[in-house]
């Protein structure tokens, strides 16, 4: 009775300091961003490799414009795990872009088609750059997946910990994405939006329905670009996701066979005394 | 209590075993990425070959480029210097290896300039047979860099390469 | 570690070299052969989880200092580089950031159960004065880790713990230099916070080895808190009983952790993190890492400079002193129904800071702090001086053995006799 009173109470205790977490980066005053269907969320999610190849469909002719992606190389195009384009495919992509090389045999810079090895080239050559011609240096893409996010609060930060239905939520940033790309609720303030902490943001509404031809019949929705978009992005954030998840079933199923074993084996060796 | 006393022991035996090995694939699968990060990475062998523009390199040029990190000597031979590798009669080698197995283009010698021995780089157009010459231990390599005198045991070797076009050649 | 070895190696060479190094004498006496209480619960097997920590992140810190950069240019960097190019990265990286977090999970564990069962009192002293030095260097390590991938966070968790130092009067900005290297937290900051990242961990297994020698010195506490009267009733050799019994809490702590690694890796860090350090742009909310959090509710809670961080130190050094503050003449809190209670509220408590460190220092946060905080030093300075000498506590049992047998406890047990007595926990 002491030990299961005691045990709760540690219990406790350790679920809410693993509770600590701190995703507090929203704002009081924006809107908590909805929850999006995901193909890769959960312990067995995968991305969906359509979804991918749009969404960088869209990242190449909307969010590149303006955006670097400086840590992913086009060679992570094809790579397993992404949205596996043809290495062959990649190569050519890769050729349509300058790069930087050089110094060459006389001392200079020069450009070259890009190889599927080089990262892709940022639209500024600095962050100075992009704000002299935007107003504002707009984030890199490549870890935004990550860097934004949202808490939803006390006790729902809790659940997003646990492997739960509902639970094991990780999907905070995509999430975020989407409902900022349809947050320009005000007709008459492009710089207005419900999900941006402070809702003043300095990028206007970067996508409308029909923006984006895509090929393969998905809808030509604002909704459909930015859930493609944000996966993409989540890719791009996390291109390990889909080894780590399925290393995680191995690891994890390993450990309970494991723990069973040293169970019985435990139980066997104190068989012989009173404790 | 006699049958339990037979059929416990095995049992048991059975029990730890089973636990042990399973322990033993534990250790191992744990030790495999700490043993294969230290292989090279993605972005490593991303890079892992290297295109080189042949048109500017006069004959008896030799031109040095970076290929994993290691030069790798680009010689465009003279008919000379062609012919002089060719001629050279296989018994005289330490390490008998006929030209033509060296090149694709008889023009064009391409070797990793490491040298055999300890890794030094050796210097070109120098040495007793007109090839390399490594100055840390004395190993002389002839016009298509194979050894000729010295301690080093081996030719430099031929790195994987491909003709592109007529004068583009990719390494690795 | 517990007095002469009677280990007697089988092979002539054993025996040769035993008598020139007996190493394996005192492996012997000190996993083998030492007498470890009957009675011990889970609750005990955390210190060899805490052992299988440190090795984890000792040895994911070398594997990625193989990779990591220490520079401001590059670390960001060469942390990305680590989770997208070098091979099985992702997993070193997180294990060892959420190894962190499993690290204190465990550590806390661990003291809350040398707080429940009287583990620090006489003759366990310098064991627990040891324990609290161990803790205090996890902490320097833990924060000096989090600045290495140099993201918002890292730079601005830097740059306010530092300047903690500032309100030492006269010399505080003078100390705060001397620590950045210059004006502000930067590259000298980072590479001295590396270099020393990377040394306190041996410092903490030095420690931990002497922490393990004291333990083995005046043996192990157990749950009833009564001394170990007869070595052959009341203990169980040490291997196979606890080695097995670690083992198994070792691999079901693991399966916890793996969770964390391979589905929620990044449930414990903060977004901000993954944007590269900026010293021009503060984040909007700086939080510390999480175990960090009930003491920077602690130092929030005191409106004045210079007391906050007194309080946030003294939160921990009073804990050196537990040993003479408790006066209660029995160990364990099962036999302290008074305690008991403010024992529970003063978990409560922590765990009740820890949610107000997170939350922005404003309004009924900071009153709420504030109560905590005056709870969290009560229970110290003021309720367990006092309570050891008002409290009557529960009639302890004689022995180990005994209070075994009593809860074994039904006649069917003791009449089955030890060999048969059924697990009852």
């Amino acid at each position: 009775m002491i030990k299961t009173k005691l045990s709760l109470t540690i219990l406790g205790l350790a679920t809410a300091l693993v509770a600590g977490p701190v995703l507090a980066a929203g704002g009081h005053d924006s809107k908590l961003p909805e929850r999006q269907p995901w193909s890769f969320a959960g312990a067995f999610g995968k991305f969906d490799r359509a979804q991918l190849q749009r969404g960088f469909q869209v990242y190449r002719e909307v969010c590149s414009n303006c955006h670097s992606m400086k840590r992913v190389a086009f060679r992570n195009l094809s790579e397993e795990g992404g949205p596996q384009f043809s290495e062959a495919q990649v190569k050519a992509l890769a050729a349509e872009y300058k790069v930087k090389d050089g110094p060459n045999e006389s001392g200079d810079m020069f450009e070259r088609p890009g190889r599927p090895s080089d990262k892709f080239p940022a639209p500024f050559a600095n962050p100075e750059a992009a704000r002299a011609a935007l107003g504002a240096a707009p984030p890199d893409f490549s870890l935004l997946a990550k860097a934004r996010g949202y808490s939803r609060g006390f006790p729902l930060f809790l659940i997003d910990a646990l492997p739960i239905p509902g639970g094991a939520y990780q999907e905070h940033g995509p999430d975020y994405i989407v409902a900022l790309l349809n947050g320009y609720s005000k007709a008459d303030d492009p710089n207005w939006n419900d999900y941006m902490p402070g809702n003043k943001i300095a990028m206007a509404a970067p996508l409308a329905d029909g923006a984006v031809e895509y090929t393969d019949g998905s809808p030509k929705t604002l909704l459909q670009y930015s859930r493609d978009v944000a996966a993409f992005m989540m890719w791009a954030a996390e291109p390990k996701l889909e080894e780590r998840k399925k290393t995680g079933f191995r690891a994890m199923a390993f450990l309970l066979v494991f723990a069973g074993l040293l169970y019985y084996t435990k139980k066997k060796v104190w068989a012989d005394v009173a404790h | 209590m006699a049958e339990a006393t037979t059929v416990e022991p095995t049992r048991r035996d059975f029990l730890y075993i089973a636990t042990g090995a399973v322990a033993a694939v534990g250790v191992g699968s744990v030790a495999w990425p700490l043993i294969s990060q230290m292989n090279p990475d993605a972005s490593t062998l991303a890079l892992a070959s290297t295109e080189v523009d042949l048109a500017a390199l006069p004959a008896g040029g030799i031109m040095t480029v970076k290929w994993r990190g290691k030069p790798v000597f680009v010689r465009h031979r003279t008919a000379k210097e062609i012919q002089e590798a060719q001629a050279t009669p296989l018994a005289q080698l330490p390490d008998p290896q006929a030209d033509a197995e060296r090149v694709k283009k008889p023009e064009w010698l391409i070797v990793t300039g490491v040298c055999t021995h300890l890794g030094c780089v050796p210097l070109g157009h120098s040495g007793d047979y007109d090839g390399w010459f490594c100055p840390c231990h004395g190993s002389h390599y002839d016009t298509s860099g194979r050894i000729r005198k010295g301690p080093a045991p081996r030719n430099l070797d031929v790195p994987p390469y491909q003709f592109v076009t007529d004068t583009k050649v990719r390494i690795g | 570690m517990s007095g002469p070895s009677t280990y007697v190696p089988k092979s002539a060479i054993g025996r040769w070299f035993e008598s020139r190094l007996p190493i394996m004498g005192l492996m012997h006496s000190s996993f083998v052969v030492y007498p470890t209480p009957k009675n011990l619960n889970y609750f005990w097997t955390f210190g060899g989880i805490l052992s299988l920590m440190l090795g984890v992140q000792i040895i994911t810190g070398i594997v990625l200092v193989m990779h990591y950069t220490p520079h401001v240019d590059y670390a960001f960097q060469s942390v990305e580089h680590i989770m997208r190019d070098v091979n099985w990265g992702w997993f070193m990286r997180y294990t060892h950031a959420n190894g962190a977090s499993m690290f204190f999970i465990a550590v806390y564990i661990h003291m809350l159960r040398g707080l429940y069962y009287g583990s620090y009192k006489a003759p366990r002293e310098v064991l627990w004065i040891l324990g609290v030095v161990i803790f205090l260097l996890m902490m320097a390590t833990a924060f000096m880790g989090y600045v290495l991938p140099w993201g918002q966070m890292s730079f601005w968790g830097a740059t306010v713990i530092t300047n903690l130092f500032s309100a030492i009067p006269l010399v505080g900005t003078s100390i705060t230099t001397w620590l950045w290297g210059g004006y502000s937290v930067d590259n000298p900051t980072l590479n001295r916070f590396f270099s020393l990242h990377y040394l306190l961990p041996f410092m903490i297994a030095a420690v931990v080895a002497l922490h393990v020698w004291a333990l083995h010195v005046s043996g192990q506490n157990n749950p009833t808190g009564v001394e170990v009267k007869d070595v052959k009733r009341d203990t169980l050799p040490f291997t196979p009983y606890a080695t097995i019994k670690d083992g198994f809490a070792m691999v079901v702590f693991l399966a916890f952790f793996s969770w964390f690694i391979f589905y929620v890796p990044n449930y414990l860090g903060h977004p901000d993190n993954y944007i590269d350090a900026n010293p021009m742009v503060t984040p909007a909310h700086i939080v510390p890492e999480w175990y960090f959090l009930p003491f920077y509710a602690i130092l929030r809670a005191i409106p004045d400079k210079l007391g906050g961080v007194i309080a946030m130190f003294g939160s921990i050094a009073v804990l050196a002193f537990l040993p003479w503050l408790d006066t209660s003449r029995v160990k364990s809190a099962n036999f302290r129904p008074v305690y008991r209670v403010f024992f529970v509220v003063f978990v409560l408590c922590g765990i009740g800071l820890g949610y107000l460190g997170a939350m922005p220092a404003e309004g009924g946060y900071v009153i709420a702090s504030r109560i905590l905080t005056v709870y969290y030093f009560a229970f110290f300075l003021i309720i367990m001086p006092l309570l050891g000498l008002f409290e009557t506590p529960k009639p302890l049992p004689a022995s180990i053995a005994d209070s075994v047998l009593a809860r074994g406890g039904s006649a069917s047990a003791a009449a089955a006799g030890a060999a048969h007595a059924p697990e009852n926990k």
